[in-house]
């Protein structure tokens, strides 16, 4: 990429050009693949789910315990990344849906036991569903918001959502600080109660990916990217400006609301402590950290958030042979805040895009 | 009647840090078209300094507000300079996250230093027991007149600052039009470092006197984080351009809050502050202050 100014959508060249109408040549190669997008991401969704299952059984009980949390912030940055990526708005208050989710799927759920495993997919979209109407609210409300109002709106609603379990009429309900507990999901034959919950949640990453991948390349996802690009351009091409920016608000919302259902399972609990400012923020920096506007992007992001807040911390005070607490809890947090500011300044794209850009210097140019 | 009345006497005292908070937002919106969100990491750190001063080396509490204030002036010029002059033409949700990114750093080191177990008290500068009227308690404390004289004597000075001195006069120039001013010879990267540090001072100001109002309130999150929703919203009322906006927005903040916390639901001030916020919002987008602006598209 040759401009060096800092911007918030990096396109990438690639992407362009695997959208482009392709050229005899390339639909020869892959034959139907290629010509159904449908067809080649359903393709990846199956091997992916495969693959996973094979890797959740051979790593060890200790691996799949590291890796818990992952789904559920994947879960949410996806959506994050549809929203401030693809219609170019800005969140700063998902944790507070994923806490809708998360509270939701606390409430329904222990109720349904009588099939544990068959009810959680209807907790799970009942999670998606009151989270996503949460977001329609939000989304009226910030289709009328541009740039730092929008996010200081929603760094609002992050603030004052978890209030609302201190409240005493509520709280009766929501059972206040201490929150509401989860039980786990009872294990089909052939998995431990650490791999399970882990292939749960990875399930519903593959399906919220595949899901959002085709979104993407639709005519919705389209809209959004022109509405995100250039709003009166968008509105003169007959797109409603308002409708796809609530649109965007809504999927988005009810992607965080199932990451926070797949917390809330994978923490035995729903409390307002998991659902602060920082996770919201901690959200945000694994999409910019990982690169804005791109699948892969949260994914990575995600990934590495969990790993460096669970554990890398953890491995480096211990390589600085820094033995105070209160250094090793904050240590992931000021790492955030750092590279925000960094992929800011210095790498735009994150850590997809800077590879992607390696990869493209180190080609010769055609 | 006269609880109605009491109530508003204890929503000035908040009302006003929350103008102060408001002003330090918009005189770096006025400057840079720029939500400074580590605003509330700022004064969080600022006031964390002041009560290491005083609770732990037993210093006297005006000379840890004037380091706290200096370390304010430090922190802001720095920010701008390091952080925020390189994002400052891009496209504007890069500051945003910039700022973000130094917010999360901030409330990082705190509880490195500090610790996050623990919620610290910043001791009053005077007594913090009501005046009492006849047989009534009123929620007003020697405390908070102390509050709204040091805030009113901030935005007092600010005015003098920027309407009586050759330096304010050249801040508001680099504000208003940074290509002529500098073809003018005024010095308009100087000029907005100051702005930030003269804005971090005002904000370690309202959060020492903040930190003031109640017990444990010192913490790297938290409360902080409230104030600075509260401060933004209190800007945004006043239109986000208006320094008198944001005086008139943090005490009707004040008074709101006050007042919906005794008469609807009490403990949930943060959604009152939204709901405030997103009803403004909605109502004037631009804040009820600001003149109407065009978007540029």
């Amino acid at each position: 990429m040759a401009d060096d100014e800092l911007r918030l959508q990096p396109e990438n060249p690639m992407d362009r050009a695997s959208q482009a109408p392709r050229t005899a040549s390339s639909t020869d190669r892959y034959g139907v693949l290629s010509r159904s997008t449908l067809l080649r991401h359903t393709l990846f969704a199956v091997v992916g789910i495969l693959l996973l299952w094979l890797m959740v059984k051979s790593f060890s009980a200790s691996t799949n315990q590291e890796l818990q949390l992952i789904p559920a912030y994947i879960c949410a940055a996806i959506g994050l990344t549809l929203l401030v990526g693809l219609s170019g708005q800005i969140s700063l208050g998902h944790g507070a849906f994923m806490m809708v989710g998360a509270y939701t799927f606390a409430l329904l759920w222990p109720k349904w036991q009588l099939h544990p495993n068959l009810t959680i997919i209807g907790a799970f979209a009942a999670a998606v569903v009151v989270s996503a109407v949460a977001g329609a609210i939000v989304g009226v409300a910030a289709a009328r918001l541009r740039g730092p109002y929008l996010a200081g709106a929603t760094l609002a609603l992050a603030v004052g959502l978890p209030s609302m379990t201190q409240n005493e009429k509520l709280s009766s309900h929501l059972k206040g600080s201490q929150g509401l507990s989860v039980p786990s999901a009872p294990q089909p034959h052939g998995f431990d109660f650490v791999q399970w919950p882990l292939f749960i949640g990875l399930i519903c990453c593959v399906v919220l990916l595949w899901f959002t991948a085709n979104l993407m390349r639709s005519r919705v996802g389209r809209s959004m990217r022109a509405v995100r690009d250039d709003e009166v351009a968008a509105s003169l091409s007959g797109l409603s400006v308002p409708g796809v920016q609530v649109l965007a608000f809504v999927v988005s919302a009810g992607w965080a609301g199932l990451g926070g259902a797949l917390l809330a399972l994978a923490n035995s609990n729903a409390s307002p402590g998991a659902f602060s400012v920082q996770l919201s923020l901690t959200l945000l920096a694994a999409v910019v950290i990982g690169g804005l506007g791109s699948l892969s992007g949260a994914v990575v992001g995600s990934v590495f958030v969990v790993m460096l807040t669970n554990y890398w911390a953890q491995d480096l005070t211990n390589a600085l042979s820094i033995s105070s607490g209160k250094v090793a809890n904050n240590l992931p947090l000021l790492i955030y805040g750092v590279l925000l500011a960094l992929a800011m300044l210095v790498a735009p794209g994150g850590i997809v895009g800077s590879v992607r850009r390696l990869i493209a210097l180190a080609r010769p140019a055609r | 009647m006269f609880r109605f009345v009491n109530l508003a006497l204890g929503g000035v005292s908040n009302g006003m840090i929350y103008a102060a908070v408001a002003l330090s937002l918009v005189m770096i919106w006025r400057s840079t078209r720029i939500v400074n969100f580590a605003a509330g990491g700022m004064l969080m750190f600022t006031t964390f300094i002041g009560w290491d001063l005083v609770q732990v080396h037993n210093v006297n509490y005006w000379a840890a507000l004037a380091v706290a204030t200096l370390s304010g002036l430090i922190i802001g010029g720095v920010a701008e300079r390091v952080l925020v002059r390189p994002v400052e033409t891009g496209p504007p949700l890069n500051p945003v996250i910039v700022t973000l990114g130094l917010l999360i750093a901030l409330e990082a080191l705190a509880g490195m230093i500090w610790g996050n177990s623990q919620s610290h008290s910043y001791p009053p500068a005077y007594d913090f027991r009501g005046y009492t009227a006849g047989s009534h308690h009123l929620f007003f404390a020697p405390n908070d007149l102390f509050i709204v004289i040091t805030v009113a004597a901030i935005v007092v000075l600010l005015y003098l600052l920027f309407q009586r001195t050759a330096l304010g006069l050249r801040m508001r120039a680099a504000a208003f039009n940074p290509e002529v001013s500098r073809l003018l010879g005024v010095r308009v990267g100087r000029l907005l470092t100051l702005g930030w540090a003269v804005s971090a001072a005002v904000g370690a100001v309202a959060g020492v006197l903040a930190a003031g109002t109640s017990t444990g309130y010192v913490q790297p999150t938290g409360p902080f984080d409230a104030l600075l929703v509260y401060g933004f919203t209190a800007a945004v009322i006043g239109g986000l351009d208006s320094p008198a906006g944001a005086v008139v927005g943090g005490l009707s903040l004040g008074l709101l809050l006050s007042w919906a916390d005794s008469y609807i639901d009490n403990n949930i001030e943060p959604m009152y502050a939204l709901v405030i916020l997103v009803a403004v919002l909605m109502v004037r987008p631009n804040g009820l202050f600001a003149r109407a602006a065009a978007r540029r598209v």
